[in-house]
């Protein structure tokens, strides 16, 4: 069993099925505060579901999870973003007709409270905290490194700026576990290398990191611990070393008979 | 935000040229026209409220004159005789509450009904919420005509008559009033009325714009998981976008009771939703100079039809060929055809859309500046 008392997240026996599909089978898995956790598997393995239950996009069809203490069954998305999860999708979903320092004053929108009545009188307290909304999401795109098109629309960034967007716009909501969804797809080796030294330096501030990847490589030299997932089944969790070695997860990966 | 110099001058330039239009509208072209004027300024507070819920938040409501609708009959049953017919015990000469009283009731009554509306369509999304809010707007039109019987609450197709006049601080918008030795006729009186609540509404929009609940409406707009992901509580903030786009339709249907004297079924037709949603897409969805713009645009454009293609017609031809309604609806079609394929975003885009095209950086930079200080 693990040690539950250090565990950010503790899923058990997830289980997922669209119809007769099952997408995920009696998955467990416990995210440590401050790790970097990663997620592999081939195609279609169930990593994005899994990443949906437990960010509350998805309903899980068998268990549930905890999260920093509290019990989760059903997800509500924004009640889950609350409680500090945060994250990025694979396919970027950033608010596309909006600046990118508007994206990211919308993830403070969780930390902020200012209602219809404050919008309305602009009291002292909505001003001040309107400023501090704009002063952190300025910070925040400096912080991972995209401050010069702050006034850009979304749509019209970079490839590799809209992923740095989305990371930025998670943080904004003070998560303490920031999931990430492929951040390096489609990136090129230049811009996984920036993104790996990011990733450092956010753990470094104290928020763990779940991190889904397709890229071994980025996952090896990256995370703490990985769990191997392969047709909705964990496979395999440990060490990146000690995965890398483990037969099960060769024969996932390479496609050989399995056993 | 310090107000500079010009844009009080410019405010002040505003203020005096709308004092000014509806006796300049009276000399030149005479009272109806101001009459036009007071309905141009309803269809503005309609489209602005109808801009919430479409420009903000993205939901497509194409029943949004239901709850113009829901205002009017509010200020229709509390402010006439009517109801002595239904409850000549309760009310022996019918209800007469004062405006201050009816007004604010006929808003939360009408955002009252955009919850109701809101609550059972929240799941649904662009066509299917647009078919759904269509129904309701028609199932509010239909009880309106149907509910004089078993009790005659609204008085069926003939609609409600008699209702009391506006009077504001004791002075009746109803005849012409007096002031520092001006006339001031009835129609113009209404303007003012209108006029100021008008810039209410646009104060409002404004300030709901550039806050926290109109950035979570606009990111709502933009991709609904992405909102939820970040913490947004969609589910209560389309209620909240639905209750205040009602609110504005409903204060601006109690105005349009008291200012018409009579209300019926028939003014509140699927025709008149479509008339608001068109005047903020003509004008530029989201954008509130543009859905200005488009409301006064479309509301004046009937009569400007009127009153030239009819004269037009009888001097070329001796009489009139096209009638100026269905002339009205093919300019009208054609100009959104037209709009559609030039100018997508409106005729004022939205301060963003705009930039996405010009690159207007300078301004960019000036509002963020504007947004801190």
């Amino acid at each position: 069993m693990p040690h539950t008392e250090d565990a950010l997240l503790l899923a058990s026996h997830i289980g997922k099925q669209f119809g007769g599909l099952s997408a995920l089978d009696d998955v467990s898995l416990h995210i440590r505060r401050g790790e970097i956790y990663g997620l592999i598997g081939p195609n279609g393995a169930g990593k994005t579901t899994l990443f949906n239950v437990i960010t509350g996009l998805y309903q899980p069809s068998a268990g549930g999870f905890q999260f920093n203490g509290m019990h989760y069954e059903s997800g509500k998305p924004h009640l889950l973003a609350q409680a500090g999860i945060a994250r990025t999708f694979q396919n970027i979903r950033l608010f596309a007709n909006l600046t990118a320092l508007e994206n990211v004053m919308i993830g403070r929108h969780v930390r902020t409270r200012a209602g219809v009545f404050g919008a309305l009188l602009r009291d002292r307290g909505t001003r001040k905290e309107e400023h501090a909304i704009t002063v952190r999401a300025r910070e925040l795109l400096r912080y991972v490194g995209i401050e010069k098109p702050a006034q850009t629309l979304a749509k019209h960034l970079s490839y590799g700026e809209q992923r740095r967007l989305e990371i930025a716009r998670a943080l904004a909501t003070e998560p303490l576990l920031l999931a990430l969804d492929e951040p390096a797809a489609g990136m090129n080796a230049s811009e996984t290398e920036n993104l790996k030294t990011l990733l450092k330096t956010i753990r470094t501030s104290g928020v763990t990191v779940l991190l889904i990847e397709h890229d071994v490589k980025l996952i090896m030299g990256l995370c703490d611990r990985v769990a191997v997932l392969d047709y909705g089944k964990k496979i395999a969790e440990g060490a990146p070393e000690e995965v890398r070695k483990d037969p099960a997860v060769i024969a996932a990966y390479l496609g050989g008979g399995g056993d | 935000m310090k107000p500079d110099r010009k844009f009080v001058m410019l405010i002040a330039a505003l203020v005096i040229a709308l004092f000014f239009l509806p006796f300049v509208t009276d000399a030149l072209l005479g009272r109806g026209w101001v009459r036009i004027l007071d309905f141009a300024m309803l269809y503005i507070m309609l489209a602005l409220g109808l801009n919430i819920v479409v420009g903000y938040a993205g939901l497509l409501d194409l029943g949004y004159i239901a709850f113009f609708a829901v205002g009017a009959y509010c200020y229709a049953l509390t402010d006439s005789p009517h109801l002595a017919q239904a409850f000549p015990m309760l009310f022996p000469v019918g209800v007469h509450l004062p405006f201050w009283i009816v007004l604010p009731m006929a808003a939360l009554v009408a955002g009252g009904f955009g919850v109701l509306l809101g609550a059972p369509t929240l799941r649904l999304r662009g066509d299917y919420l647009a078919i759904v809010t269509l129904g309701f707007g028609e199932i509010i039109r239909i009880f309106l005509n149907n509910l004089n019987a078993p009790v005659n609450l609204t008085n069926g197709p003939q609609g409600i008559s008699f209702i009391d006049p506006i009077s504001v601080l004791c002075v009746s918008l109803n005849k012409t009033q007096t002031f520092f030795g001006i006339a001031f006729p009835s129609v113009h009186l209404y303007f003012y009325l209108f006029l100021a609540f008008t810039a209410l509404v646009i104060f409002v929009s404004q300030r709901l714009e550039k806050s926290r609940i109109g950035r979570a409406w606009m990111a709502i707009r933009e991709d609904e998981v992405a909102a939820s992901a970040m913490g947004i509580n969609t589910r209560n903030l389309k209620l909240l976008a639905f209750a205040m786009g009602a609110m504005f339709g409903g204060a601006s249907g109690a105005l349009f009771a008291g200012f018409q004297g009579f209300v019926s079924p028939e003014s509140f037709s699927l025709m008149e939703s479509i008339m608001v949603l068109c005047m903020v897409v003509l004008g530029g969805m989201g954008n509130i100079a543009g859905v200005i713009l488009g409301g006064v645009l479309l509301a004046l454009l009937p009569e400007v039809l009127r009153n030239i293609v009819v004269p037009l017609q009888q001097a070329l031809f001796g009489r009139t060929l096209v009638d100026p309604e269905s002339l009205r609806m093919l300019l009208f079609g054609s100009a959104l055809i037209v709009m559609m394929l030039y100018r997508p975003a409106g005729l004022l885009p939205s301060r963003l859309r705009r930039r996405e095209f010009g690159g207007d950086d300078a301004a960019a930079e000036e509002s963020v500046y504007d947004a801190t200080h």
